[in-house]
């Protein structure tokens, strides 16, 4: 089987964050990575503007 | 005093028939109990039953009533909160399991304490998906809601416990949370009314959040007209939610039996037509024959909304709980462990464009609203899915059940759009349609449920038992 980037990055990413991914989990993880992923690419591919301001704007 | 069967009168009734003397708050508890009690051990949707609080809280109502006070809209109302809100004295669990090692709750939240105050009396806190994160009303701690319609099909989460309770007749009227569509899933499945305000209508505070930008809290009712009770009992800024947005209550219930003639209301097509089951379609196709509508428009980009806050909950919610997924990771319901942290691993700035994306779209939503004062879409794709069904078919494509029966609730709530969700009472399931309107318009989608009532086009069906 190919290898995987992403198993790679999920690795790191849970090193990184100090979080438990036990070998049981990450099937699930992954599948769920690559779905919110898969979302935040139909995002990004929208253009915008370089001055459209994010939902939340902080006031002082 | 003889105690009537009132475990399916709407709670305005039982306000009046309490406040006039006819029954009194106490009979109206004592039956309500006596339902939990019995009807629930196949229902599943209480978590805790605060039947000793109840008997007090009616006794005063009682009291008040025979001094000749005035007790409230809500007189003698039973009431049940999804188990996110604080209930003075029980952990504020939000279907977690990890939750039930904290302290109990010192105070209710603000919209209990409101309700109360209109004369409604808690009887219990309700089952829920863990920690919001669902919308199937499975819980791995509790067990899953159920269905009062098909006891073996979901009610729908998060707020499942809301859903189950209301529909099958434990109580007139529930209180759940809205961050995708926790209140509209739920309500569609289980058959009943529900409202997700405006966002930043009702404070959230002394409630167990989900993700802060998107969460709201609502009422679930068998009618209308309990709903905008229920609403305008709890309206009211308080600054301890940051995001309640100071402004003065609109009273709804007087206005719901204005005519909805005159109200330019249209269809949502495109994306929400695509994926929709059969039963879907006909819902939304009955209420717009109804209603008699013509015309049809499409939300703009309303897929990448959905993408938008799909990424945005699942980054805010792995952020809030990242610290129990560190220690506590194996208490978690797997399903919501592996969502959130993969969520905590997706690149900021993927949140960054999505709440850049969320302003733009806000932005054509509104102007939408200048042609139209309310649009249509479905609640949900489909009937209540059996419970333990892990996949289903949308437009040809296997799909999660879990993340995907709010495909239609989280383009509105991503902006925050107040959402009248209203019960179409098909055979044998029901399904529910979604009323929705420009911000701050509860009085349209109310006004048009309404009017949708008296025609029969919408109603809580009464399940067999």
């Amino acid at each position: 089987m190919a290898h995987d980037p992403l198993d790679d990055f999920i690795a790191a990413a849970a090193r990184a964050l100090d979080l438990p991914v036990e070998d049981a989990w990450k099937g699930a993880v992954k599948a769920n990575l690559q779905a919110t992923l898969a979302h935040a690419k139909l995002v990004a591919e929208f253009e915008l503007p370089d001055d459209a301001e994010p939902a939340p704007v902080f006031r002082a | 005093m003889a105690a009537p069967d009132t475990s399916w009168s709407p709670a305005g009734d039982i306000a009046r028939a309490v406040s006039g003397g006819e029954t009194s708050a106490a009979a109206v508890i004592e039956t309500a109990l006596k339902r939990i009690s019995t009807r629930d051990k196949a229902l599943n949707s209480f978590t805790a039953v605060t039947a000793e609080r109840a008997r007090a809280r009616a006794q005063q109502i009682d009291a008040h009533i025979a001094k000749g006070q005035k007790a409230g809209p809500l007189a003698g109302v039973p009431f049940a909160v999804k188990n996110l809100f604080d209930v003075s004295g029980l952990a504020t669990l939000a279907g977690s399991k990890i939750n039930r090692a904290h302290a109990p709750a010192k105070n209710d939240s603000p919209l209990i304490e409101r309700l109360e105050a209109a004369g409604a009396v808690l009887v219990g806190a309700l089952n829920m998906g863990e920690y919001a994160y669902d919308f199937t009303g499975e819980n791995v701690h509790d067990g899953p809601s159920r269905n009062p319609h098909d006891t073996s099909r979901m009610t729908g989460g998060s707020s499942g416990g809301s859903g189950s309770a209301v529909a099958g007749g434990l109580v007139p009227l529930a209180l759940g949370s809205d961050t995708n569509g926790s209140i509209r899933v739920p309500s569609s499945l289980c058959g009943v009314f529900g409202l997700k305000p405006t966002y930043g209508r009702l404070p959230r505070n002394g409630t167990f959040p989900f993700v802060a930008s998107l969460d709201h809290l609502g009422p679930f009712a068998r009618n209308v007209h309990d709903v905008a009770l229920a609403y305008d009992a709890m309206q009211g800024y308080d600054g301890e939610d940051a995001a309640c947005v100071e402004r003065a209550p609109d009273s709804v219930a007087p206005q719901i039996a204005r005519s909805a003639d005159g109200l330019r209301i249209a269809v949502a097509g495109g994306y929400f037509r695509k994926g929709a089951f059969p039963e879907a379609i006909e819902a939304v196709e009955r209420l717009a024959k109804a209603l008699n509508i013509k015309r049809e428009i499409e939300i703009p980009e309303a897929a990448r909304a959905r993408a938008a806050a799909y990424v945005i909950t699942a980054t805010e919610g792995a952020a809030l709980h990242l610290e129990r997924l560190r220690t506590q990771a194996r208490d978690f319901d797997p399903a919501v462990r592996d969502r959130l942290i993969a969520g905590a691993m997706i690149p900021s700035i993927a949140v960054v464009q999505a709440q850049k994306f969320r302003r733009w779209y806000r932005a054509r939503v509104l102007e939408l609203f200048k042609d139209v004062d309310a649009i249509i879409a479905p609640s949900t794709p489909c009937t209540a899915p059996s419970l333990g069904q892990q996949t289903f078919m949308l437009d040809g494509v296997e799909l999660p059940v879990r993340p995907n029966l709010g495909l239609y609730t989280q383009p509105i709530s991503f902006i925050g759009l107040p959402v009248a969700a209203v019960p179409v009472p098909l055979k044998p399931l029901p399904i529910g349609v979604q009323i929705i309107a420009a911000p701050w318009r509860e009085d349209v989608a109310l006004r048009i449920a309404f009017a949708l009532e008296k025609t029969g086009a919408v109603a809580a069906p009464r399940p067999a038992e």
